[in-house]
């Protein structure tokens, strides 16, 4: 219990409170926003942004950045997709695990470059997002890719809890929102209990002292940055399954929802700090701020505006706090 | 006792120099022995070379507990249980206090969970050793810079610690947290642990440590016990010279006060401030690290505004709201940090010299005329005999003294009236020391106000004609140095 | 003479191989294409293309040099034209008179210079006096100017410029077409101001230690704004060269150009880490780069290949610099 209010008294907290007041807000608009169906639909179209999410944030937390994770995940998509219509027989534990491979590969490929020519990770990410996705493009002229196998249909209609609602028709706890919760956890369980999360928070709070002590930059870069590329080919693998199609700008050119979501989940800019919880939260806040803007009538165009108001606004406030926590020390 | 470590043949060079030569050194299991140096007389180099960080050239031998090395990696050097503790310290601002101390726990423990509960007995039990009683839970970050630097002792204690090094260790410490750091020392040595400290000048160090050895350009002089050791006959060891400072010359007459402070005061940093320099005077403040002298020198250079009282330039009130005011002001800045604050490394020496004036360059088209600036770089590397291979040469080129004299020179060029220097000596060469000395008297000569915090004191004591102590935030003394002063700072306020 | 080449070149070994680079190019393109890389069509594409190219990364690198970037230069450019577009094209009927038109469209030039200044301001107070990593700060104003361009063309491209304002693309003095010239006179006007004003040179600095620069009793805050204003103005110039060339403006054209500018500034010397960088590095490598796309568009390479292919070369670049400068230090 100590814990729990300990970790709510800072940045999380505000988050809480933040989703509740929106909550509340688009609930007096359209009361239709509140609903146990309109949740968990929310939930289950945001997984894929919420793993990318929190791949992201191990990258932020080792003092990093990364803009080629949407490419990356298309690789994958692409991968998974060829396989998929080439060789529909194809068991699907392989289907699953070689777009995982593919980003971890890729991931892995930025942090070695970053180390290795001690470059901005900005520019040398913004060089391979457009190394992939010119390449991709060219390989695959543009066409889509659809037209799946049945079991490729069916697994992510699977409802792990389920009812129905007043019309008759099923809603419950989508399978790709659990793979998410899963993914969190199991982030949360490497950041807060392992001691390759807790090198991870250490080296993105003083890079020096981690060199000092022992610890291998690299490898760590690996670490973070080979994790963003499984997140993304899994968050690849998941949007896939959402939308049943893959399509080569998709994903790429929204990386900045991921970013601005994962800042305004509290998670430092300057790298050190952040949390699994708060980062599954800025994802949430984002997605209910979406759907509320849709449910509103709010046209699309006003969504980029809203988006890029919001993530300057949420990185203003960071910045003010962590300038106000210095001085205090 | 049998010997803990000992070196052999231990060379290294860089690019043209030689930084250490065949230097042999052992050290016996909890011995407390203190390394002596100038700036580049190869004694970081050395530690260095225990720490892992540096790869002696081939032919060295370091044999520890009957090991053989050719050489030691870092992780060798902390499986060995060695630990150093640099003056820049390592923590991670992130993380509790607990963590930090328990971090190197990680690569010992077999399992790659991390088990919490141990985290915080072992650094709970590391704490008590130093008696250090902060919240173990708070984050690094939030603590000042003595209590950092116990954090990061008391992390030495946690694992395997055999010997620990101490880069500078006292610098920032008062005298109470002085005594309880001796104290863990003399705790560490009665387990058998030895303790290496690593310093510039003769210090509180000396109180404790066994033997001193000195090292000078590369190469042990010495190995001596501390009680055959003054200043006189260390500075002679450091440097193969013997130096003699002349007192300021005396003021003529009352030139009038170029600065006065009434009542200066900032909540949390210094308190009720009254202080005042007359033109030609140089005034010393001294005092413990983090007794607010800094922080004064900052708000009268206008980066670091009062809450309240007055300051008066010249007999005129004046509001400096910025350091842009302050030099317009005639006021110039000499800051505590160097390599941080003082010069740019990468860029050009001629930037880093006429930074502060590139104004008094632009003629009638708004342009700046280069020609112009570089003769009135080049006489000021002239004036200040700086040693440089080219105005053009990275400030990186220059040896500690030479970077410290462009320091200074940027800001005589903007013709202070009145120049406060923070530390000017620190981590430079007894050779630049000195000329730095000879400089500051001789500006003042020519009626400039001077301000030098140092806590050194006897830099202040034979460089200054008045000199205050300052204590928590507070002017608690002043004095006029006379042949007792020494003794009577330390009679008062325990400065060594 | 020779010796001060050997000088020169010694001085400025981050781009003193790109004359001979240039050269290469030419020759190559020439030769690939068999002549019609120099043919008076493809000169004078080249020539068009050139202005914005040359605008836009001028003002990614006085950001660099400060160790800042601005990913809204793009964004920036995009709001600028596209409100000057409404502006003339909202306030310009059919009974207009031509001295009334003329009137307008330097209003409209001012209030672009106003707005690109306004967008500038925004981006250097958030870094500067806010504190935000100016890659975030940049992403988000990238994101807030072109969802604020969004909102208002709702999508759709506006076009209809007067003819007064589009022929500034075609007209032509001495034969040198405007925008060329329009460019050729920012290069020299930003690369005096880098070397010659106190400002410029203050910018180095603070790319190479904010800290001491701000000890040295210079108005960083205020220094890096005027950075971001000077990057939003020249962007601005970008996009309404761009909204002259295309007589219309929408929310995401040239959106392919961004890594382009990073690319251009870097090969041209421009320091990733900030504290260096020429505006005659840049101009060379600007050419080079133009160049080679105009080479490989005649040669018929998609333009994805090509994309693919600027991110190899910047990795390269950066690589070869990290290489030599190991080799230097040793």
């Amino acid at each position: 219990m100590e814990r729990i209010k300990h970790s709510l008294s800072t940045s999380s907290a505000f988050l809480v409170y933040l989703l509740i007041i929106m909550i509340a807000v688009f609930t007096a608009i359209n009361p239709n926003f509140f609903s146990a169906e309109n949740f968990l639909t929310i939930l289950r179209s945001s997984s894929y942004s919420g793993i990318f999410a929190i791949g992201f944030l191990f990258v932020l937390l080792s003092g990093g950045l990364d803009v080629s994770f949407a490419s990356i995940a298309t690789i994958g998509q692409y991968v998974t997709g060829t396989i998929l219509i080439q060789i529909p027989g194809m068991p699907w534990p392989i289907v699953v695990i070689v777009p995982l491979i593919v980003g971890v590969l890729l991931g892995s490929f930025n942090a070695f470059m970053i180390h290795k020519l001690n470059a901005p990770p900005l520019i040398i990410t913004i060089a391979v997002q457009n190394i992939l996705f010119g390449v991709l493009q060219f390989i695959t002229k543009g066409h889509w890719l659809y037209n799946f196998p049945k079991w490729f249909n069916q697994f992510p209609l699977t409802l792990v809890v389920s009812t129905t609602n007043a019309n008759g028709v099923k809603y419950g706890l989508s399978v790709l929102t659990v793979i998410w919760f899963a993914v969190a956890l199991i982030a949360a369980f490497i950041l807060n209990r392992t001691i390759y999360g807790r090198r991870l928070y250490a080296m993105g709070g003083n890079v020096e002292a981690a060199r000092r002590a022992g610890i291998n930059i690299l490898k760590y870069r690996i670490f973070a940055y080979g994790f963003l590329g499984f997140c993304s080919g899994l968050a690849g693998l998941v949007h896939t399954m959402v939308t049943q199609t893959v399509a080569p700008n998709t994903l790429v050119g929204n990386e900045f929802y991921t970013i601005a979501a994962v800042v305004l989940g509290g998670a430092s800019i300057f790298g050190g700090s952040g949390s699994v919880f708060g980062t599954v939260l800025g994802v949430i806040i984002m997605a209910v701020l979406t759907n509320a803007l849709t449910i509103m009538r709010v046209p699309a165009y006003w969504h980029q505006a809203f988006l890029g108001a919001i993530l300057i606004g949420s990185m203003a406030v960071t910045a003010a706090n962590s300038r106000r926590a210095m001085k205090k020390g | 006792m049998e010997n803990f470590i000992t070196m052999r043949n231990i060379c290294k060079n860089y690019i043209g120099v030689q930084a250490l030569k065949d230097v042999d050194f052992s050290l016996r299991h909890g011995e407390i022995h203190c390394l002596v140096g100038g700036n580049g007389s190869g004694k970081s180099t050395l530690i260095k070379v225990l720490s892992g960080v540096v790869k002696p050239e081939p032919g060295a031998e370091i044999i520890i507990d009957g090991k053989v090395f050719s050489h030691l990696s870092v992780q060798d050097s902390i499986d060995q249980g060695i630990r150093v503790i640099y003056q820049d310290l390592a923590l991670f601002p992130n993380l509790s206090i607990k963590e930090n101390i328990a971090f190197f726990l990680y690569g010992e423990t077999k399992s790659p969970i991390v088990d919490w509960k141990m985290v915080d007995q072992r650094a709970r039990a590391a704490m008590e050793i130093i008696g250090l009683t902060i919240n173990p839970d708070r984050k690094v970050g939030s603590l000042t810079i003595a209590e950092q630097q116990l954090v990061e002792i008391t992390r030495s204690l946690v694992g395997e610690l055999k010997l620990l090094i101490l880069d500078e260790p006292t610098a920032s410490l008062t005298r109470k947290e002085v005594n309880a750091l001796f104290e863990a020392i003399y705790k560490l040595q009665e387990r058998g642990i030895s303790s290496m400290f690593v310093s510039h000048k003769m210090n509180e160090i000396f109180e404790i440590a066994e033997k001193v050895t000195v090292i000078r350009d590369g190469e042990i002089i010495g190995v001596y016990p501390p009680a055959e050791l003054d200043d006189e006959k260390l500075v002679f060891l450091m440097t193969g010279k013997s130096f003699q400072t002349e007192p300021p010359e005396p003021i003529q007459g009352d030139p009038g006060n170029i600065l006065e402070t009434r009542a200066l005061t900032k909540a949390g940093e210094f308190e009720n401030v009254s202080i005042s320099v007359k033109k030609g005077e140089i005034v010393g403040i001294t005092g413990l690290l983090g007794a607010g002298r800094t922080e004064l020198a900052l708000s009268i250079f206008g980066m670091n505004h009062a809450d309240s009282g007055e300051i008066f330039i010249d007999g005129k009130k004046q509001d400096i709201s910025s350091n842009v005011v302050a030099r317009k002001l005639g006021i110039a800045y000499v800051p505590e940090d160097r390599l941080s604050q003082g010069v740019i490394l990468d860029q050009p020496i001629i930037e880093n010299l006429t930074v502060t004036v590139f104004d008094k360059f632009v003629d009638k088209f708004g342009l700046m005329n280069m020609k112009k600036r570089r003769s009135e770089a080049g006489q000021m590397v002239d004036d200040l005999l700086m040693k440089i291979s080219s105005l053009d040469a990275p400030m990186r080129t220059l040896s500690g003294g030479n970077q410290q004299k462009g320091v200074l020179a940027k800001w005589l060029a903007t013709e202070p009236k009145i120049l406060i220097l923070d530390e000017p000596t620190v981590g430079i060469d007894v050779y630049a020391k000195n000329s730095v000395y000879e400089l500051i008297k001789e500006l003042a000569k020519e009626g400039m106000g001077i301000i030098l915090i140092s806590d050194e004191i006897l830099e202040v004591l034979s460089n200054c004609h008045r000199v205050l102590v300052m204590q928590q935030g507070q002017i608690v003394y002043e004095l006029t140095p006379g042949p007792d002063s020494a003794d009577e700072l330390l009679e008062k306020f325990n400065l060594a | 003479m020779t010796e001060k080449i050997r000088n020169w070149s010694k001085r400025n070994s981050d781009i003193a191989a790109l004359p001979f680079i240039l050269i290469a190019v030419i020759v190559i393109m020439t030769a690939a294409t068999s002549g019609k890389f120099l043919s008076k069509g493809n000169l004078s594409a080249l020539s068009s293309q050139l202005p914005e190219l040359g605008l836009l990364s001028l003002a990614m690198m006085v950001v660099i040099i400060t160790n800042g970037i601005n990913l809204s230069i793009i964004s920036s450019a995009n709001l600028v034209s596209v409100l000057m577009a409404i502006f003339m094209t909202r306030t310009i009927t059919a009974e207009t008179s031509t001295g009334m038109i003329w009137l307008i469209v330097l209003a409209a030039i001012l209030l672009g210079i106003i707005i690109s200044i306004i967008l500038g301001a925004i981006n250097g107070g958030l870094i500067a006096y806010i504190g935000l990593p100016p890659m975030l700060a940049t992403l988000g104003t990238m994101l807030l100017y072109e969802g604020i361009t969004l909102t208002i063309t709702k999508g759709f491209v506006i076009s209809g410029m007067p003819d007064i304002f589009v022929e500034y693309s075609y007209a032509k003095i001495l034969g040198v077409p405007l925008p060329l010239l329009t460019m050729i006179l920012a290069l020299i006007v930003v690369g005096i101001i880098l070397e010659r004003r106190p400002f410029g040179k203050y910018l180095y600095l603070i790319g190479s230690s904010e800290t001491v620069t701000r000890f040295s009793a210079i108005d960083t805050k205020k220094t890096i704004v005027k950075a971001y204003v000077m990057s939003g103005i020249l962007a601005g110039i970008a996009g309404m060269v761009m909204l002259s060339r295309f007589n219309s403006a929408n929310a995401r054209s040239g959106s392919s150009l961004q890594l382009l500018t990073i690319l251009i500034s870097v090969l041209g010397g421009t320091d990733p880490n900030g504290g260096f960088g020429k505006v005659l590095g840049l101009t060379m490598s600007l050419l080079i780069l133009q160049f080679i796309t105009s080479g490989l568009n005649l040669l018929g390479v998609t333009q994805f290949i090509t994309l693919a292919l600027w991110g190899i070369l910047l990795i390269a670049v950066i690589a070869y610099r990290r290489f030599t400068e190991h080799k230097h230090s040793s």
